[in-house]
C-alpha cells in the first residue's frame, strides 16, 4: 500500500471513530447549554445504550426496535438521573451537581457490571460483516452506518434546536435564563428534557458503535474523555463544533498512531485539546466571550 | 422537610435506575456459578459444607489454608472467571477425597478486579490476616509482577497463573508459575515459521508486561532465527479499533502477522485484519486461549492460529498421550458442573493448586517453607498445561512440548499437527 493509500485508511477509520467522539461531545453540549454543567456520566449512557441493545437481540427482539428501545430506554435513565439527583440541588454549586453526575456514573457503571458481567459483548453488525473498499481504503459497513446516525443526529439537533417551539426555548434557557422564565418558558421542563435528549443520543451512539468496537461496563470512560476532549477542542455548548471536534480528534489519533507511534495513540486527543487550549481557548467554533454567570 | 428530601431523593435515584436496568438486563448474559462483586469467596471445608457422601474419609482438624488471587472482575475477568470456577470445583474434589494430610482444604478466593493495587492488597490480607500457606494465581501478569517481591519477603509461596517470562526470570525462590510462558511460546511459533519458511513478520502487542514480554521474546528469537521482524506496533488495554496500526503493518508487507495480548483487544486484531484485506497467516498468543475469543472476534477467527496448551483440543489429543486421562477427566468434570467448555485459564488453575496440594502432602506440612521445597521438588506432575519439572533454575517447570499449533476452523479449535 503505497503512502497515499496509508493516508486514505487511516484517515477514512479515524472519521468513523471521530464521529462518535463527536455525538458523545453533543450530549455534552446538550446537557452543559441547559444547566451549565458537565455531565461525568456521559460515557455511561454510550455504554449502557450498547449493553440494552446487546440484551435486547440476545432475547430475539428485532434489530431495528433494539435500536430504538435501548435509546428509549436509556434517554428515561438520563430523565431519571435529572428528575432525582440533580434537581434536588439544582438551587446549589455548579461544582456539586457536577460531583452528583461523577457520583452518578459509578453506579450505572456498577450497575453495569452486575447485570451485564466484566466481559465485553457482542452485537452483530447492522447489515453483515461486509467490507467496503474505497480505492485501496477499507471501511466496515458498520463504519458507514456509524457516520449515518450521526449524520442524521446532528441534521435533527439542529432542526429540533432552531425551528421548535421546544428547542428554541432550550437555546433560550443556556442564553440566559431568569430572562427565559420571564418569557414564559418553563426552564425546569427543559432541563430535564435536555438530560433525555442528551441520553437518548448517546444511547444511540453506543447502538451503533457496539458492533464495531464490543461493549463492556468500563467502556464508558475512555469514550466520555474523548467526547469531553471534542466539546471542548469544537467550543464549550456549540452541537456542530463537538462534531468537527470529534472528527478532528479521531483523524489526528489515526493519523499519529499510524504515522507517529502507536504506543501514544491515546496521547494525541489530549494533545490537541492542549494545543487548542493554548491557541484559542473558546474552542474552534466557540463564541470568544465567556458564558454569563460563569 | 427540606433535608430530608435531599436524602430521600438520592436514594429513589438508586432504586428506580436499578429498577430500570433489571428490567432492561438480560437474564442470559450474567455469567453461571459466579457470583459477581469484589468480596472474596471461600470453599468450605467439606467438614463444614454440606455433606457429599462420597469419596475417601472425612477430612478433619484444623483446614489447609490455601489462598488464591483471581481477577473475577475487570478486562482480566475472562481469564480470573473460569480459573475460580475451577479452584473452587478441585477443592470440593480434594476435601470429597479425604483432603490434604487428613485436612480440610479451605480455599480463599480474593477478586483483585484486574487491577494491581487491589492484587496487592489481597496477597496482604491472604499473608497477614489469613495466614495462607500458599497462594495460587494472579490471572494476570501485572499483578503478578506487583506481589512478587511481598511475596518473596514474606516466605509465602505463590504460584502464578499468568504466562509473562519476567515472572520466572530471573528466579524468585518463592515464585513459580504453571502456564506456558511467552519464551516457550515463541519457542512454538517460530519452529512453524521456519517450516513453513517465513522469513520476514510484523508483531503487534498490547502495551502492557503481558504484551511487552512476548515482543521481547519475539525481538530476541527471530534474531536468534534469522526472522526479520518487519514493523511492531502496540496498542492499548481499552483499544477497540487497531486499524491504523495493522494500516502500517500491512504497508511493511509481512508474511506472517504475530498478536500478543488477551481479550478483547487481540479479536479487534483478528477483525481489523479481515477489513483490510490483509491474508497472510495471523499468529496469536497462547493469551487468547478460550472461548470468549471466538465468540468476540466471530468469523474473523476463522483461520487464526497460535500455540496452545492441550486442554482446549483436549478430544484431539491421541488416547496414549501421557497427559490425556488428566485432560479427559478435568474437562468432563468442568463441563458438567459448569456446563461450559474448560479453557486453558480454568486449567492453569487446576495445575496451580493441584502442585500446591501435592506439595502439603510431600512435605508432610503446611508450614510455607516446607511447602516451597515440595514445590520445587516437583517432578513428573501431569497437568493440563504439560508436564512440570520444577527445579532450583527452573521454576516454571515446562518444554515448548506442552505447547500444540492450534487453528481455528467453523468457530471451533482444532489441533494442526
Amino acid at each position: 500500500m503505497d503512502l497515499a493509500g496509508k493516508l486514505l485508511q487511516l484517515t477514512l477509520s479515524g472519521l468513523a471513530m471521530g464521529t462518535i467522539y463527536g455525538i458523545v461531545g453533543m450530549g455534552f453540549n446538550i446537557i452543559y447549554n441547559a444547566t451549565g454543567v458537565i455531565n461525568f456520566a456521559q460515557g455511561e449512557f454510550v455504554m449502557l445504550g450498547g449493553l440494552i441493545a446487546v440484551s435486547l437481540v440476545a432475547v430475539h427482539v428485532p434489530l431495528a426496535v433494539a435500536v430504538v428501545v435501548a435509546a428509549l430506554i436509556v434517554a428515561a435513565v438520563g430523565l431519571l438521573l435529572e428528575r432525582l439527583a440533580v434537581r434536588p440541588v439544582s438551587g446549589q454549586s455548579v461544582i456539586s451537581m457536577i460531583t452528583i453526575t461523577i457520583g452518578a456514573s459509578m453506579l450505572l457503571r456498577g450497575v453495569a457490571k452486575l447485570l451485564w458481567g466484566p466481559n465485553a459483548q457482542k452485537l452483530p453488525a447492522f447489515s453483515g460483516d461486509e467490507i467496503i473498499r474505497v480505492g485501496p481504503a477499507a471501511l466496515e459497513s458498520q463504519e458507514i452506518w456509524i457516520a449515518g446516525t450521526a449524520l442524521i443526529i446532528v441534521i435533527a439537533t439542529q432542526v429540533f434546536f432552531n425551528y421548535t417551539v421546544a428547542g428554541k426555548a432550550m437555546r433560550a434557557c443556556a442564553i440566559n435564563k431568569a430572562a427565559a422564565r420571564l418569557a414564559g418558558v418553563n426552564v425546569e421542563r427543559m432541563t430535564l428534557l435536555a438530560f433525555a435528549l442528551s441520553a437518548g443520543i448517546s444511547g444511540l451512539a453506543g447502538v451503533v458503535l457496539t458492533p464495531k468496537t464490543l461493549m463492556r461496563s468500563s467502556s464508558g470512560a475512555p469514550l466520555a474523555v474523548k467526547g469531553f476532549c471534542a466539546a471542548i477542542v469544537g467550543g464549550l455548548g456549540n452541537g456542530i463544533g463537538a462534531v468537527v471536534g470529534g472528527a478532528l480528534i479521531g483523524v489526528l489519533e489515526s493519523l499519529g498512531a499510524g504515522l507517529i507511534s502507536s504506543g501514544y495513540k491515546d496521547a494525541f486527543a489530549l494533545l490537541i485539546l492542549m494545543v487548542v487550549l493554548f491557541v484559542r481557548p473558546s474552542g474552534i467554533l466557540g463564541r470568544n466571550t465567556d458564558r454569563e454567570g460563569l | 422537610m427540606f433535608h430530608s428530601a435531599r436524602v430521600v431523593l438520592p436514594l429513589l435515584v438508586t432504586l428506580a435506575v436499578l429498577g430500570i436496568l433489571v428490567v432492561a438486563g438480560c437474564p442470559k448474559s450474567t455469567p453461571q456459578g459466579t457470583p459477581q462483586g469484589g468480596g472474596p469467596s471461600v470453599v468450605p471445608p467439606a467438614g463444614v459444607g454440606p455433606e457429599t457422601g462420597t469419596g475417601g474419609a472425612k477430612p478433619s482438624g484444623e483446614p489447609i489454608k490455601i489462598g488464591a488471587i483471581f481477577s473475577v472482575t475487570g478486562p482480566t475477568a475472562p481469564l480470573g472467571e473460569p480459573e475460580k470456577m475451577a479452584a473452587e470445583m478441585i477443592a470440593e474434589q480434594i476435601n470429597e477425597k479425604g483432603g490434604i494430610l487428613g485436612r480440610p482444604v479451605e480455599v480463599i478466593i480474593e477478586d483483585d478486579k484486574s487491577e494491581n493495587t487491589e492484587a496487592v492488597m489481597a496477597a496482604k490480607k491472604l499473608i497477614e490476616t489469613e495466614k495462607v500457606c500458599a497462594i495460587i494465581g494472579p490471572s494476570g501478569t501485572p499483578a503478578t509482577m506487583a506481589i512478587k517481591q511481598m511475596c518473596q519477603d514474606a516466605g509465602v509461596p505463590l504460584v502464578s497463573c499468568a504466562a509473562g517470562r519476567t515472572i520466572t526470570d530471573p528466579v524468585f525462590s518463592y515464585v513459580f508459575a504453571v502456564p506456558q510462558t511467552d519464551l516457550l511460546a515463541v519457542a512454538k511459533i517460530v519452529d512453524w515459521l521456519k517450516a513453513n519458511k517465513i522469513k520476514k513478520v510484523a508483531s503487534i502487542y498490547v502495551a502492557n508486561p503481558f504484551g511487552e514480554s512476548g515482543q521481547q521474546q519475539m525481538e530476541k528469537q527471530f534474531k536468534e532465527a534469522g526472522i526479520e521482524l518487519l514493523a511492531s506496533e502496540k496498542f492499548g488495554g481499552e483499544d477497540t479499533d487497531m486499524t491504523p496500526q495493522l494500516t502500517n503493518i500491512k504497508g511493511k508487507n509481512p508474511e506472517a502477522i504475530i498478536c500478543w495480548g488477551t481479550n478483547p483487544g487481540p479479536a479487534s486484531v483478528a477483525k481489523g485484519v479481515k477489513k483490510l484485506g490483509i491474508t497472510v497467516p495471523l499468529i496469536q498468543s497462547h493469551g487468547v486461549a478460550n472461548a470468549k475469543f471466538i465468540e468476540l472476534a466471530g468469523e474473523a477467527a476463522e483461520g487464526v492460529m497460535l500455540p496452545a496448551g492441550r486442554l482446549i483440543v483436549w478430544q484431539s489429543v491421541p488416547d496414549d498421550h501421557q497427559q490425556k486421562p488428566v485432560l479427559k477427566e478435568f474437562a468432563e468434570a468442568f463441563k458438567a458442573k459448569y456446563d461450559r467448555d474448560a479453557d486453558t485459564f480454568a486449567g492453569h488453575a487446576y495445575d496451580a493448586l493441584h502442585i500446591v496440594a501435592k506439595a502439603i502432602e510431600a512435605a508432610g506440612s503446611d508450614d510455607p517453607a516446607k511447602v516451597r521445597d515440595a514445590i520445587e521438588a516437583t517432578t513428573g506432575f501431569v497437568g493440563t498445561a504439560g508436564v512440570f519439572n520444577y527445579s532450583a533454575e527452573d521454576h516454571n517447570g515446562l518444554t515448548k512440548d506442552a505447547f500444540v499449533w492450534v487453528k481455528i476452523e467453523g468457530g471451533q479449535w482444532k489441533l494442526a499437527e
